[in-house]
Formats: C-alpha cells, sequence, structure tokens
C-alpha cells in the first residue's frame, strides 16, 4: 500500500460481488503482513484510501460483470495489468446473480426497485472472461485463501500455481470422510465439482453444493441422473445445479438439459 | 482517495471528487456542492450494481435462504443466514432446542468478533491516526496491529469450527446445524477466547484515547432489545423516541425510498425519518444487560450511555468485542451437544419475518412461502440501507464546520465520517467519491 517501492505491484478491483473474495485477502492474518512486505498492495480500495493508477503487475479481479459501466472498466483493467487473475464464483462464472440470465431481468429490477428507470443493468450476469482475456481463474464460492496466496506467490514466481483439478470427491476419499450420495443417498454435487474447499459441507454432514464450480472433465448429465434415481424432481435437480457458477457450461446444460458444450469461443458471450 | 479539486475559488464553484471511497465494503462516492461557504446538495451516491437478490430468491426453496442471502455479504455472511433461518422457523412454527440457540449465539460471537477486530483497526483506526491503511498504521504501532489480525483470527476460527469456513460458512440451516461441534472442539477455543477478551480491553483502552471530534447529533437509535441478554437474534425492535415493535410489523414503521443517485435503497421510519442501528444503538438501548467487565471497561473508558457522538462507536465497537469474547466463553463453557443438530421440517404455507443483529446492525428479512416452500416474496434490509440517511445527515451537520479546511482534508473528515457506520455497500445494494462543488 505504500507507493514507491521495487515491489510488485498488485491491484484489487472489485465489480458485482459481495466483497468476500477480496476479504480473503485480509482473512490471511498470519501471512498479511508478509505478503505487504513482499508486494505492493497499490490499489485495494476495501483496505486503503492510496489508490495508485495502473499499470499493475497483477490485478485481482473480483465479481461479475452487469452493467455498461462495468463492461467498460474491465476493458481498462486488462489494458492496465500485466497478468489479470479473476478470483470467485462471480468473477469465473457470473455468480448467484447470474440466475438473471434466464429470466427477464426488467421484472427483477421491479421486484427490487421502486423507480426502475434509476437503475441501469445488462440482462446478463457474466463471468470476466466472456470480456477479456484473463490469464488464470480462482475458484470459488468464496476462493479458499491459501489457494489465493499460492496463485500470488506462484505467479510472481513465474511458476504454474499448485491448484487441484480433481473432483471433491478426493478430497473427501482424503479425509476419510464417507460418501453422503453413496451411504445417505443425499444428492451431492462432489464428483462434478472441483475441489480446493477441502470437501467441507459432506464433513459436516451435507451434500456439496458445489459453489467451486464444475471440474474440468466434469459428467454433470450423469449426476443429474443420478439424482433422478435418487428422487429428486426435475425442478429440484434444475436449482441444485443453479446457484454460485450456475452459468458455467457444465451446469448450465444439465439446468437447460442441452446436449453438449458449447462451440470454443462462443461460451454465451454478451450479445 | 485523493480528491480532485477544481481550480475554482473557495467564493465560487468548488467540487471535490472522491471517485471510490476506500475502507468500507462495496463502492461508494460522496458528492458535496456548496455556495457561499454553505452547504447546497450533499449525496452519498451509491453506482455498486444491484444483484437482485430479492428478485432470483423468488421460487427458490426456503431451505435454500440461508445458503443464497449469505452470498449477499462476505463480510457478515452469518447475519444473513441467522435472519433467514429465524423468519423461516416462525413461519414455519418450529422451536428449535435450547443448544441449538446457544450455538447460534456463539456463531455470532464469531461474526461479531472478525468484523468488528477488522472495521476497528483495520478500517477505521487509521483516520484517528492519520494513517492511509493499516500497513501505515502497523509501520507506527506494530504490536496493535498484530493483536488486530490475532483477534480476527480468533474470530474467524470460531465462526469455522462451527461453520466450516470463515466466509460463507456451511453450517447453519432452517432447523438448526447440518453437524454440532463436540465439546471438545469448542473447549479447544478457550485458551485463544481469554487472550481474545483481555486484547479486547485493551482495544478498549486504545479506541478510548484516540482524538474525537466535537461531534454530536440528537439520534433515533433502533435496535433489537431482549429483557434479559445482549440482543443478537431475537427479541423486539425499540428505539429511544417509543419504536417498540415485533419484526413482523417492521414494514408497517419503516419505509424504504428508492432515490436516483443510490442503488441501494434507502430505509426510514415514516413517523420521525432518519434513524440509526448498528453498535451505537445496541449499546444505547441495550446497556444495562452488557456483561460486567464490558460496563467496566466503558465506564473506565468514560464511555456510557448516552453516547451521542457517532465517532466514539469506535469504543463502543471494542467494548462489543469485549462482550462478544465474554459471552463466547460462557457459551462454551455451558455447552452440551444436543440430541439431534436439526429438528425435522414442517413445510406449508407461511408469511414470516424477523430482525438479528449483524454486526453493523438490524438484519431484517420477510418471506412468503408457498405451500411446497417455494419462496413467492422476498424482502431484506441491510444495516447499512437504514443508515444511509443518517450518514447523510451526519454529514449535512459535519461538512459545514469544515469548509475552511482544504478539500482533501474535508473529503478524509467525511470520509471517516462515514466509516464511522462501517457501512456496508455489498449489502445495502444488495461505498465512496467525494464530489464537493464550491460556489
Amino acid at each position: 500500500m505504500s507507493s514507491k517501492s521495487p515491489h510488485p505491484r498488485i491491484a484489487v478491483f472489485k465489480f458485482a460481488s459481495c466483497d468476500g473474495c477480496q476479504l480473503s485477502l485480509l482473512d490471511l492474518e498470519e501471512e498479511l503482513l508478509d505478503v505487504v512486505g513482499a508486494v505492493d498492495l497499490v490499489y485495494f480500495p476495501e483496505a486503503s484510501r492510496r489508490m495508485a493508477k495502473g499499470p499493475y503487475d497483477i490485478a485481482l479481479v473480483e465479481g461479475s460483470i452487469t452493467t455498461h459501466h462495468d463492461a467498460e472498466q474491465i476493458q481498462h483493467v486488462r489494458r492496465q495489468s500485466k497478468t489479470l487473475i479473476s478470483i470467485g464464483a462471480c468473477a469465473t462464472a457470473g455468480g448467484i446473480q447470474s440466475l438473471r440470465n434466464w429470466q427477464d431481468v426488467s421484472e427483477y429490477v421491479r421486484t427490487v426497485y421502486a423507480k426502475p428507470d434509476f437503475i441501469s443493468t445488462l440482462k446478463m450476469s457474466t463471468p470476466v472472461a466472456e470480456h477479456v482475456p484473463v490469464d488464470l481463474e480462482l475458484r470459488g464460492c468464496p476462493i479458499q485463501k491459501h489457494q489465493l496466496l499460492e496463485v500470488l506467490s506462484a505467479t510472481l514466481a513465474g511458476r504454474k500455481p499448485n491448484i487441484p483439478t480433481g473432483s471433491v470427491c478426493l478430497e473427501c476419499k482424503r479425509q476419510g470422510t464417507a460418501c453422503v450420495l453413496v451411504t445417505a443417498g443425499m444428492p451431492c454435487l462432489g464428483p462434478v465439482t472441483q475441489a480446493g474447499c477441502g470437501a467441507i459441507c459432506p464433513a459436516f454432514d451435507r451434500p456439496c453444493y458445489g459453489c467451486f464450480g464444475p471440474m474440468e472433465s466434469a459428467n454433470a448429465p450423469a449426476l443429474a441422473q443420478r439424482f433422478r434415481v435418487l428422487g429428486l424432481s426435475q425442478p429440484e435437480i434444475e436449482r441444485s445445479f443453479r446457484t454460485y457458477n450456475a452459468w458455467a457450461w457444465q451446469f448450465r446444460r444439465v439446468s437447460e438439459g442441452s446436449a453438449g458444450a458449447p462451440a470454443a469461443g462462443h461460451e454465451g458471450r454478451q450479445p | 482517495m485523493t480528491p480532485a479539486q477544481t481550480p475554482a475559488s473557495r467564493q465560487g464553484v468548488n467540487k471535490i471528487e472522491v471517485p471510490v471511497l476506500a475502507r468500507v465494503e462495496g463502492e461508494g462516492a460522496l458528492f458535496v456542492k456548496t455556495k457561499n461557504g454553505r452547504i447546497v446538495d450533499l449525496k452519498l451516491k451509491i453506482p455498486e450494481p444491484p444483484r437482485l437478490f430479492e428478485g432470483f430468491l423468488t421460487g427458490r426453496h426456503c431451505t435454500e435462504a440461508p445458503d443464497i442471502t449469505s452470498r449477499i455479504c462476505g463480510i457478515c455472511p452469518i447475519a444473513y443466514q441467522m435472519s433467514s433461518i429465524h423468519a423461516l422457523e416462525r413461519g414455519l412454527g418450529l422451536e428449535v432446542p435450547p443448544q441449538i440457540r446457544a450455538l447460534r449465539r456463539l456463531f455470532y460471537c464469531g461474526e461479531w468478533i472478525e468484523s468488528h477486530a477488522l472495521h476497528i483497526y483495520m478500517l477505521h483506526a487509521p483516520d484517528f491516526l492519520g494513517c492511509q491503511d493499516v500497513v501505515e498504521l502497523a509501520a507506527l504501532n506494530r504490536d496493535a496491529v498484530l493483536r488486530a489480525l490475532r483477534l480476527k483470527k480468533i474470530g474467524n476460527q470460531l465462526v469455522t469450527v462451527l461453520g466450516g469456513r470463515e466466509i460463507h460458512p456451511v453450517s447453519a440451516c432452517v432447523g438448526g446445524f447440518h453437524r454440532t461441534p463436540h465439546k471438545k472442539e469448542l473447549t479447544d477455543l478457550v485458551p485463544d477466547l481469554e487472550w481474545a477478551l483481555e486484547a479486547s480491553l485493551e482495544t478498549v483502552k486504545l479506541t478510548a484515547s484516540l482524538p474525537f471530534p466535537e461531534f454530536e447529533a440528537d439520534y433515533e437509535f433502533v435496535a433489537l432489545h431482549h429483557p434479559t441478554e445482549y440482543a443478537m437474534n431475537e427479541g423486539r425492535i425499540v428505539s429511544n423516541k417509543g419504536l417498540d415493535i415485533e419484526a413482523d410489523d417492521f414494514e408497517e414503521h419503516s419505509q424504504e425510498q428508492h432515490l436516483r443517485h443510490s442503488n441501494a435503497l434507502h430505509s426510514v421510519l415514516k413517523a420521525r425519518r432518519s434513524y440509526l442501528c448498528g453498535p451505537l444503538a445496541r449499546f444505547n438501548l441495550n446497556f444495562e444487560t452488557l456483561p460486567e467487565v464490558a460496563v467496566l471497561a466503558a465506564t473506565l473508558a468514560n464511555c456510557v450511555p448516552p453516547v451521542n457522538n457517532p465517532f466514539r462507536g469506535i469504543i463502543v465497537r471494542a467494548v462489543e468485542l469485549v462482550f462478544a469474547c465474554h459471552e463466547a466463553l460462557r457459551l462454551i463453557a455451558e455447552y452440551e451437544p444436543p440430541a439431534q443438530s436439526k429438528v425435522p421440517l414442517p413445510v406449508r404455507a407461511a408469511r414470516c419475518a424477523a430482525a438479528t443483529e449483524a454486526p453493523r446492525g438490524l438484519l431484517y428479512h420477510r418471506y412468503e412461502i408457498e405451500a411446497g416452500g417455494l419462496i413467492q416474496i422476498a424482502r431484506i434490509v441491510p444495516p447499512t440501507a437504514q443508515n444511509l440517511r443518517r450518514i447523510e445527515d451526519d454529514l449535512w451537520s459535519y461538512v459545514p464546520g469544515l469548509l475552511s479546511l482544504s478539500n482533501e482534508e474535508i473529503a478524509w473528515r467525511a470520509e471517516q465520517a462515514i466509516r464511522n457506520y462501517d457501512p456496508c455497500i455489498s449489502c445495502a445494494t444488495h461505498f465512496l467519491r467525494l464530489d464537493l462543488q464550491r460556489r
């Protein structure tokens, strides 16, 4: 947060989000003073009045793009940043607010606001990568703070971050948590959800609700079929895939009942 | 952020712009216009993009409300879980066993500790000491910052033991908890919480030694009030000016206004307009229910009700830290795991409301659900939406006394006054630029 130093310049930007992912930086209680000793947090409004202009070595971007203003702003952030890392489900998948993508957004606005004319918002809530090239994506609603530290250290060291891409199931097995899907018949999204949270939900005796989003090779339709066998109705299945990562295509193809992956470079880009 | 200053003279048009307000949760901006040394216009602008939670909650199952609404705010997710759970349990006629009730209070203590430690040391104290941020503060007083980080960590550990992680914890549900902790998981936290209690007492002393601007206002304080305990999850909504209602009647007495400059609705009382909720309101209304250790700390700090200087809210927050640590220790000492972690859910049609005390003040939820448990209507009034009008009112009376200062200095002091409320704009839109025009 000081202005002149030889350290890498890091900026933290926020779009539509809850602030939780950038709070993870401040939640690095034990490492925080070391982090600010090793990097220069030159733009981090949640924590400092000092806000330096770009260019930046690393931009951490939280939140999804939901307004015309933000769609322009993210272009500016990209131009100013050597490495752009989107953090959290909002930035990587559109977040819970992407539920508007299946609805008439003006109806939502009328539900919430007395004077809808005052509100300027896009029809869709979309991830950062649908607007600008993103160098790295860190998943989670919220992100896991030690993964954030790993991504920062790796980027600064010029190496690939060590972020697991397997499913939550692997974490349950490693921890010795009994499978809640097999043993208790809970509709668990663990088999299609990317690891990283530490498989918290099954350890708390509830099914994973997919807050880290789909793993790379997720076979979500097969899991949906399993949910049907467990007795879930179609609306229940839809709802379970439509939460914090609803707009991720692997989950979308289940909730929309469509077959395959979208064509490359065409992942629901803003019309 | 440094305000952009127009070259206009003091007597003419003057404009200061702070494009982004720092050290608040979310995006805000302040606009002030003066003419001949008098304020003619003042607006707290909220450009934070609307996320439309109340829209997409429609059609979701009521059991999803705690997890979904917690995503409104990464700083106080437990508050959203608690208000939604209490509202829905009231609607469904659920009674939870006393151990569950106690665990919820303990859960909330964890959130109060981490949120208050964050705000006191990392967001607000730097203003009083002329620091831009906590890093500058660490250069000035490293021990205080280390204390803050450990305090915050202990609050987060308590949340993590009960809920699996600090942000958006996963255990709370309508009917109880998905999993309740073993006694030992909680007693393991006791040494840290005992340290935290001492550190909180130090925090009261430190905050009481800060320089405070001379400023008072005739506030209407609004908070939950419980006859025997410092209210967190239960109680009537009361004020020092005669309000005394159940949460069910909240919307009859309050009104949400939608103004062009704010994507957060302004909540006011129909009878008397703006009001203040949060630590200062709780402290002034519920002082007699604080434990002795907190009362003593407040008294020694010369901070006893009525506190009408909002800047002294930082001491009050520290007193609430003392309370939360003491309360957590008490609850852990008395804890016995319940036979069942949650009670079964009888789903039926219901209209229901509840309010609980988020770290920054009263958080109101209302739901209407149909026979199958799907939400038909959701209404959420976060504390910052209730405080926005009061913040503007404070600035209308505080800023005129600052006009002899430079624009940069006015901007900073106005920001400090706004941060008295620990505003969470992510919540309020479901924070700040200073734009000062002098004429």
